[in-house]
């Protein structure tokens, strides 16, 4: 069965830790970090990078679009 | 797998597009302005029409959309984007021409210019944001602040009897033999985007045929406004102003979709 496994880069400078993204993600992959970032703001970044299926609900909901989103069908 | 292995360009799903500019958007966290801009554009590049594009910003917190949409935009007096829309389109009937407007500004102060463009059936697309509230100013009470609706010129909610109805201009318009499509969506969650973005596109594929003018109205929250975190803002739009602001199809073809 093919597995497909995804990834996204968030722009953490332009990131204003809304966490839109983190309530649309279905895989909860997700989180708000500790650290801050330029302007004071929790940025969002992967926490579970294994169970990302690169859906792209989050790109796609974030008011700033700051995520950007890959894709890879692997043959298991 | 290693995360260089997957991140490469050839695996790409999704990118910002190329014509929302690299300007940090004066939004607030979790403003669904950002998304409507962002889903407009989307639509623009689809379709390939950048260059023949006019867009036209308001006044409001949107007023800087010239500063964020990378096509040639027009700013216009508070509430008058759909004559300034009027104009620019029949100068050059060929290009595309929207506007983009909050409630304080379609709703409010531009009524009888949104109501007298949609009457004449201008060839044009109006994209309606409605939060309910005048975001910009410090969260007044606009036209379609809902009932009990907490707002800082209506601290003890919006009481019909001493400050009137709010207005559904969307269902308003709908009922103007100009409009031929008009609908309503939201941008709160991930299966709703695609939904207006399928709208937008129904919308500038009507104005390309010259069918006549498309109405969309994007009911978004104002978390500022509203004092609440973003994803709280949303689940209390979902509960509160869709029961009054219903999402789908008002009119489609020209002609108004039965309730049933």
């Amino acid at each position: 069965m093919a597995k497909v496994i995804g990834a996204i880069v968030v722009d953490t400078e332009r990131c204003k830790g809304c966490e839109v993204c983190v309530a649309s993600c279905p895989m909860q992959v997700i989180e708000l970090s500790k650290e801050v970032n330029g302007k004071g703001y929790h940025f969002a970044y992967m926490a579970q990078p294994d169970a990302c299926i690169g859906c792209a609900n989050c790109a796609i909901v974030c008011p700033d679009g700051v995520i950007t989103v890959y894709k890879v069908n692997k043959r298991a | 797998m290693k995360l260089q292995e997957i991140i490469k360009e050839e695996n790409l799903v999704y990118k910002r597009t190329p014509l929302m500019t690299d300007n940090v958007l004066s939004y607030c966290p979790g403003c669904g302005h950002g998304t409507a801009h962002r889903i407009v554009m989307e639509v623009i590049e689809e379709m390939g029409v950048q260059d023949d594009t006019i867009g036209i910003a308001p006044v409001g917190c949107s007023v800087l959309a010239y500063d964020f949409m990378n096509i040639d935009m027009v700013q216009a007096a508070h509430g008058r984007a759909p004559a300034v829309a009027t104009g620019i389109k029949r100068t050059w009937p060929d290009k595309f021409v929207f506007t983009y407007q909050g409630d304080g500004d379609l709703a409010a102060i531009g009524t009888a210019e949104t109501i007298h463009a949609c009457n004449r059936g201008e060839n044009i697309t109006i994209i309606f944001i409605n939060n309910g509230i005048y975001g910009m100013t410090g969260g007044q009470m606009a036209p379609t602040t809902i009932e009990g609706m907490k707002t800082s010129t209506s601290p003890y909610g919006r009481d019909l009897q001493l400050m009137g109805n709010p207005l559904k201009i969307t269902e308003l318009v709908a009922q103007l033999p100009g409009t031929y499509f008009v609908a309503r969506h939201s941008v709160h969650n991930p299966a709703a985007v695609r939904k207006t973005k399928r709208a937008v596109q129904k919308a500038f594929q009507i104005q390309k045929e010259r069918k006549g003018l498309a109405f969309i109205e994007i009911v978004s929250n104002c978390n500022s406004g509203w004092k609440l975190p973003p994803v709280k803002a949303n689940q209390w739009m979902v509960e509160n102003m869709f029961p009054f602001f219903p999402p789908g199809d008002i009119k489609v073809d020209g002609e108004l979709v039965k309730k049933e």
